[in-house]
This record gives C-alpha cells, structure tokens and sequence, in this order.
C-alpha cells in the first residue's frame, strides 16, 4: 500500500439486486488531493463514494483509511463527512444551527480522553469563523428555505467542513445550480480546499467541472476505473476509446500501427509521436476537432466534403465527410457546406491507444 | 377560465344542498334554547338547558371517560403508529405490502364487525384471565371498561397514525438521516434528532384526528365498553329516552367546539400555506379528516 | 436497516388484536354454544334473508342517490376559485364533525308525525305524513349522514382532471352531456368506486340509523348483529355468523367496484 494514501479501497465488489455496479473496485486516495470521480450516471462513482462515506457495504472488498481497515465502521465513526446530493440541510434549523449540529454531539475529546461536550462558545465560534469561510457571514439566523441554491450549497460545505474531516465528500454539489453560479463555485471549491488543506473526493458526470477542479480524475465507467492521471494527461493522452469520447469531443477511428511513430488511419499513413505498438497493431486513433487544421482541397493530407456547419460561439463546428466517416472539425472559419476541403493533421495531434477488450 | 363562477342553477343547488345538511343542526340549535320541553313549538327563550347539562352527572362522567380514553390511547397510538411506519417505511417491497394489507383491515371492515369480534375476543380473554386468578387464589377482575376500550381504541386509531406518519417519511430525504449519521450522529440521535422533527406534524395530524375519533367514536366503544359509559354512549342512552332538550344544549356546545377548531386550523393552514407558497404545492386540508379515514380504506 | 425491528410492535399487536378477533368470529360462526363444531349457524342466517335483502336494498338506494346528489357538487367544488374552494369544503364537510348520533337524533325530530316537518306543511293543508319509521326515513339518514363519504373522493378525483380537457372536448363539439359522459364520467370512475365503498359500506352495516329512524320494523343486519351480542337474542355464534356473511357481502362490495375501476383504468392506459 502506498505511505501517501489517505483511502485505499481494495477489490470493491457492490451488488444492487444482482446487478454488479462496483466490479473489484481498487483506488489509492492521496493526502490534500482534489480528486473527482468522473464517469456516466450508473458507472459507480456515487456508489464509491457512499463506500468510503460507510453509507453502503461492500458486498467484498475492504476500506482503508490511514492504513486502517475501516470497512465495517458506520458512517459516524468515521473521519469523513459529506456534501451531500441537494445538500440535504436540516429544514427545521436555521443555517447556524445546522453548521453547529456536528459540533453539538458529545464527542470531542478531552485531555482525559473521554467525550464531553463542546463550550457553547467554541461552537459558536467555529460556525461564525466556517460561515465566514464559505462566505455567509451574517446568514446565521436565516431560514433554510429562504436561501438560494448557492447559498444552501456553501452552507452544506460548511456543516461539513466545521468537523474538520480528514476528507470531504462531494456528491454531485453543483448539479443543481445554473451554469454561471456552478463556474463561480468551482473555483470557490477549489479555493476552499486549499485552503482547509484536506482531501476532497467529488462526484460528477461533467468533465469540465472535473478538469477544471482536480488534482486527479479517476475516470469510471461499469464499475470500473479506466483511466486515472492529472486532468491534461486525461484530454491529451486518453488511454481508450471510452476516455477519449467521454472527454471532450473526439474523431475516433480505426488504425493499424505500422511500426514505431507510423500509423495508418482513414486511408493514409501519417505520422506520429507513439510508440511501443506491435507491427501491424490495430488501434484506435483520437483526434480532437480543434486539432485538425482546414487547408484548401489540394494541400489537405485528407480531403472531405462539408455536410454541415453549425455556429457555436466561439467557433464553428463542421461535419466533413472523407471517404465514409464524418470528421468533426472546430474551426474559427466558416466553409460552405458542399465544399470539399483538405484537412491536416499534426504528428503531436494524433493519439494512438490499444483497442478496449469488449 | 374554466374555474369559472357558478351558474344561477348551480347555486340553488348548493342552496338547497346546505339547507339539507344543516337544517336538522339549525333546528337543534334554536331548540336548546326553548323554554318548554316540545320539540316542535318554540314558547321562549331561555339557557337552562345548558345549565342542566352542566349538572347531569352521568354526561359529565362519561365525557370524563371519553378524555381519559382519548387521551391514553391517543398518546400510546402515536408512539406505537410511529414506531410501526418507520419500521414499515424501511421494509422491502413485499413485506411491506402484506403488513399494508393487515393496516387496512380496521378500515375496509364495517366498524360493526371490528366491535363484535373486539367483544368476542375480551370475552374469551376475561375467561382466560378469571381462570388464571382463580388458580392463584386470587381475586376476579373485569376487564370490560377502560381497558378493553383504550385497546379498542387504539387498534382502531393505529392505521390513521400510521397513514399520516408514513407520507412524511416517504417524502422525507434519507440524505436528511445520512447527513446527521455523517455529521457523527448514532442512528439513535439522527432519528430524534433530524428523522423526528421531519415527520413531526404528521405524527401531530395522526394524534389530533386519533384524539377526535376517539372521542367520537360510538360503534366499537358500544361492544367493548361493559358498563362503562363514554361520551357517545352516554348520548345514545339519552336518544333512547327520547324528550331531553339537554341533548340539543349539549349539541349547540359540541357543534361550537367544533366549529371553533375547524376555524382555527384553517386558519392556521392558510397562514402556513402562505409561508409555504414558494416552496411549492404541498399537502393541505384536514377538515377533511374525517372522510379520508373512510377514503384511504380503499387500496 | 435495524428500523424494521420498529414495526415489532405493531405487528404483534394487530395479531392480537386485528387478526385473531377476526379468528375468533369464525370460530364462533362454525362452533354451536358447546364448542362443537356446526354449520347451523350459517345455516340458520337463511331464515333472515328478508332482513339481509332489505340492508342490502337501502344501502344501495341510499349509495345511489348519495352519487347523483354529490356529483355536481363535488364537480362545482372542483371548478370554483381556490379560495372560495377551501371555504366550501369546511362546509361541506362540517356537519360530519358532529357526533352522528346527535345528527340521526335531529332527524328524528324533524320526521315525526307531529314533528317540524308536518307541522310546516301542515300550514299548506297538506299531511301529515309518516314520514319516521319507515324505510325511506332510513335512507334519507343514511344519505344524510355518508354523502361526504362520496362528495370527497369525486372531488379528490375531479380536482385532478384539468379545465383544458372539458375545454377540448368543449372545442371539438361536445355538448353537456356528451362532455359528462365522454370525458367527466370515465374520468372520475375511481372517485366513483371508492365513493360507492365509503357509502355502502356504512350504511350496509348500521344499526343505529335504523334504529333511530326505521322504528322497530326496518331491521337492519346490524341490527341483528347487535341484537345477538348486547340484545336479548344473546346468541354469540349466531350473531358471529352474521357477522361473517357480512363481512363476505362488504368483500364482495369492494371487489366489484374494485375491479369495475380497474378495468377503467386498464382501457385507459391503452
């Protein structure tokens, strides 16, 4: 077991009613580490996590945390706590009461090492100093009800946060927030983390939240992990098929490595940076729509025929049809649909990853 | 708008609806306050009726009896329906459907046969403990009275309970009692703590409407009462007699008692309604109470 | 979860006291007074079958007239303001807080021979009527005291059923009647059925009702029910006999409407 890990789950198997949704699940967590569990909904990841929040059971498998086994813990004795799905604030407290509830349970431990209760003005000093901290100063006596999703969220964080645990769970938090208050809160989030100084586990199924967030994105999909790295090594160098289309958008076509630094795809043979391949591997081959360079016909590597263009903002994104797959290219200029066009591609721009075992 | 106003026809026929449902409550309203004991000519004005009621001894006892009863079983019910909805709320699909089905039994059953085979079973029971004591030497006692009618009541009250309690916890978030088992609480406190507020006032609907039919309830408290005298029964002794303006006296009070609380609750649920108002659509009505018991018999 | 074991209780309880007094009339319906076993009790209920008729007859009258007069008002009911809604509904459902016995016992001074009623048509020359002690006295204090059995589920149902409909089917050239029975009706066939229950049911099984306004000659099941526990019959085995048809005729009840509402439901979700 790696010294560093705060958590390690080991060989994870979770059943719901026969079927597998975590498949011999292992995962090393490192200490102070902003990590997301990304995938589809149904891949495990809220699954994951209720195992290391002790929400959840494993059918096999063991929990460590500290290098402690901590499987059969239940969740109040564990040195984790939980941001949970739709917050899931207390609606008969008000907002300092449920940042104060962890507080008010008898069991801080004293010099003696007994359990006694927390001075009523230590708690209170730890809710005001937590609300300042989320940024709810003065929001103490409010309503639960009367606060938006923002608001409910950080006081969410907060409840949590206050019990100063080792790791904080984030389940999906920004799900139901608007777009513009869920980009403020990633990077509140982050800001929040570094500066508590722990570990923070968070579910999503949004890849941007996750690249924009993580230290680490541990990609999941049926129950099990497909790639885990730092959030440029998963968009520049998807290890298969499922990374690659899962994040971002992506061309991915069939290739056969020819050798070393050479492969065949679309009826050409480019060149490329990978290497290690068999001789006449069959690979899958990743290039991103903003990779691909739109030249005119005649200085294209590939030529194609615009089926559609579509403007996105920033950039238009084009349907190109080459010799029966449809490119998707993003360019920041416009072609004519019916055009033919010639398209390159750059050695550094062609991802080369070994064919997934269905 | 199809919440349109209503037509001319329409309202003669609600006219003529609440004519029909409160004229007999009209009349025995007017009626307590007659001076002389005929129930058809009104000779003039006076209380003493009211003043009678107040010192006929057997309705005072036995409304006596009918609180003490309501009180006792109302409050055994509510921790007992409460216990039973949340071990229910967490049963699997099938078992909870057959426990679903014996709840229903009080209901779906004419209350004629809930008192009846009530009464056989305290009858056997009586014989059963008669038989005990006189082997231990020991004294008889009569089981008939308070007893068999707090039991009686009780069962007759647990699916109301029962049925107000589990939508709370149904649409309750389990997240809610995760969060308070994440936040360090045992499942003990997580439930007084965070579980018990949430389905608070539906534990406080199944008690008030407990209280109510316990204290309204005839049928059942008929068969099982021995010689002990509730308050319905006490009035069904005065409907035999048939010439006691004092029951129309004791009907005025009841029907303001009555009408106060409705007027109150409603009250309160509008103003709570309000509050409520931008937190979405949410149950309401309990004056309907009544009839849901009968309704939620069905399924 | 731990939180079944909650449910101990209860379980134990309604066992006791749900499930084994059920057993027990059973027990008694086939046992004679020595504790042998016989069939003669039910057998013997035969000799009845003018009473069971009659309950049978003034319970579905009653159920019957409960409907036609609840329908439109549960219908108007669904259709006024809300405000105005909440404030209809209390009165609607107010008299029903009242205790029934003092309810039937207003109706008994209103029906007498020379009770309010006769008097005030006395004015017009017209009557006395016997009115009290007969079965159509019963019918009335079984319609008068279970219509908001039936005006409350119609209503739940109707509340449900959206104004855009009536105005579509207004729209694509429905009449009145036609919106009544080609949209109205089989909408709110489930308030219907539960409403038929929760009006049968009572009225199938009182003894109150016609004891108070059928006199001594409307017996009723319940009343022979009563009269075989409390009364002077005092005969336990019959009286649990009958109370087992009873149940049997109430199960039978449901299970029409049950599946009359459920063949419904089957047409319309096709």
């Amino acid at each position: 077991m790696d010294n560093t890990a705060i958590v390690s789950l080991k060989d994870i198997v979770v059943d719901f009613d026969g079927e597998n949704v975590l498949n011999g699940f292992s995962l090393d967590i490192h200490d102070k580490e902003f990590v997301t569990l990304l995938g589809p909904s149904g891949c495990g990841k809220t699954t994951t996590l209720r195992v290391i929040g002790g929400f959840l059971q494993p059918g096999s498998g063991n929990v460590f945390f500290d290098g402690k086994d901590i499987t059969n813990l239940p969740p109040y004795k564990r040195h984790v706590n939980t941001v949970f799905q739709k917050y899931a604030l207390f609606p008969h407290l008000n907002v300092f009461e449920n940042v104060a509830f962890g507080l008010r349970l008898n069991k801080a431990v004293g010099e003696n090492g007994k359990k006694h209760k927390l001075p009523e003005a230590e708690v209170r000093q730890q809710v005001l100093e937590m609300l300042e901290l989320v940024g709810l100063k003065g929001f103490g006596r409010r309503n639960i009800a009367t606060l938006s999703g923002g608001q409910q969220q950080r006081v969410a964080i907060a409840r949590a946060l206050v019990n100063h645990p080792r790791i904080l769970l984030l389940d999906e938090p920004l799900g139901a927030l608007d777009l513009k208050l869920r980009k403020e809160m990633q990077i509140e989030l982050k800001r929040i983390q570094q500066s508590m100084n722990i570990t923070f586990i968070y579910v999503t199924h949004d890849q941007e939240e996750a690249l924009t967030m993580s230290d680490t994105v541990v990609v999941m999909n049926k129950g099990l992990i497909q790639q885990i790295g730092s959030p440029e090594d998963i968009y520049n160098e998807p290890q298969n098929r499922f990374v690659a289309d899962f994040i971002g958008e992506s061309n991915i076509l069939s290739g056969m490595m020819h050798k070393d630094f050479s492969v065949e795809f679309a009826g050409q043979t480019f060149t490329c940076v990978d290497k290690g391949f068999e001789r006449q591997e069959l690979v899958d081959v990743v290039v991103r729509p903003e990779d691909i360079v739109v030249v005119p016909a005649i200085q294209g590597m590939l030529t194609g025929v615009v089926k559609s263009v579509v403007f996105k903002g920033v950039h238009f994104e084009m349907l190109v049809e080459q010799a029966g797959y449809e490119w998707k290219i993003h360019s920041t200029q416009a072609q004519q649909p019916g055009e033919v066009i010639g398209m390159n591609i750059g050695p550094d721009e062609i991802h080369i990853m070994r064919k997934m075992e269905e | 708008m199809t919440r349109h106003k209503t037509s001319v026809w329409g309202k003669l026929y609600w006219a003529l609806f609440l004519t029909f449902m409160y004229l007999p409550i009209a009349v025995m309203i007017v009626f307590s306050f007659n001076e002389s004991k005929s129930r058809t000519l009104f000779t003039g004005f006076t209380t003493k009726w009211y003043t009678n009621l107040f010192h006929n001894e057997m309705i005072l006892n036995s409304l006596a009896v009918s609180l003490l009863i309501a009180a006792i079983s109302s409050v055994l019910v509510a921790v007992l329906g409460t216990a039973a909805a949340v071990g229910i709320n967490s049963m699997k699909r099938k078992s909870r459907a057959v426990v679903m089905n014996i709840t229903y039994i009080p209901y779906l059953n004419p209350e004629i046969i809930t008192g009846v085979s009530m009464m056989l079973l305290f009858v056997m029971g009586q014989g059963g403990v008669n038989w005990v004591l006189e082997k231990l030497n020991m004294p008889q006692t009569v089981l008939f009275g308070i007893p068999t009618l707090v039991i009686a009541h009780i069962t007759f009250n647990l699916p109301i309970v029962i049925f107000s309690v589990l939508p709370k916890l149904k649409q309750m978030d389990i997240r809610l009692y995760e969060a308070a088992l994440d936040l360090g609480c045992n499942p003990a406190q997580a439930f007084f703590k965070v579980v018990l507020p949430e389905i608070m006032p539906g534990i406080t609907a199944g008690f008030l409407m407990a209280f109510t039919y316990s204290i309204d309830d005839f049928i059942i408290s008929y068969f099982t009462s021995g010689t002990v005298q509730t308050l319905p029964i006490a009035i069904y002794s005065m409907t035999r007699k048939k010439v006691s303006p004092e029951i129309n006296a004791l009907s005025t009070i009841m029907f303001g008692v009555i009408l106060l609380i409705v007027m109150l609750n409603s009250w309160r649920e509008d103003h709570r309604e309000k509050r409520l108002a931008r937190k979405g659509p949410e149950e309401t009505g309990t004056a309907g109470g009544r009839a849901e018991r009968k309704r939620r018999g069905k399924k | 979860m731990k939180a079944k074991i909650c449910a101990a209780p209860y379980l134990l309880w309604s066992a006791v006291f749900i499930i084994c007094p059920l057993g027990v009339v059973v027990y008694f319906a086939l046992t004679d007074k020595a504790g042998n076993f016989t069939l003669n009790n039910l057998i013997s209920i035969g000799e009845y079958s003018t009473v069971f008729m009659r309950s049978i007859l003034l319970a579905a009258v009653a159920t019957a007239i409960c409907l036609v007069l609840a329908y439109p008002i549960s219908y108007m009911l669904s259709r006024m303001r809300k405000s105005r809604q909440h404030m209809m509904q209390m009165l609607v459902l107010l008299p029903m807080w009242m205790n029934f016995l003092l309810r039937t016992y207003a109706w008994m001074t209103l029906l007498e021979t020379n009770g309010l009623i006769n008097k005030f048509l006395g004015f017009f020359g017209l009557g006395p009527f016997q009115m009290i002690n007969t079965p159509g006295a019963v019918v009335l204090g079984m319609v008068y005291n279970y219509l908001p059995f039936m005006i409350l589920p119609l209503y739940t149902v109707m509340i449900k059923i959206d104004g855009s409909l009536i105005e579509a089917a207004q729209d694509l050239g429905c009449s009145m009647t036609q919106i009544l029975r080609k949209v109205l009706l089989p909408l709110s066939v489930p308030g219907i059925s539960t409403g038929i229950t929760m009006v049968f049911v009572p009225s199938v099984s009182t003894f109150i009702i016609s004891r108070m306004l059928g006199g001594g000659n409307n017996l009723l099941i319940g009343d022979l029910i009563e009269l075989q526990f409390l009364g002077n019959s005092y005969n336990y085995n019959l009286g649990s006999a009958m109370s087992l048809v009873l149940m049997i005729l109430v199960l039978v009840c449901m299970g029409i409407t049950n599946t009359f509402s459920n063949e419904e439901e089957l047409e319309g979700s096709i």
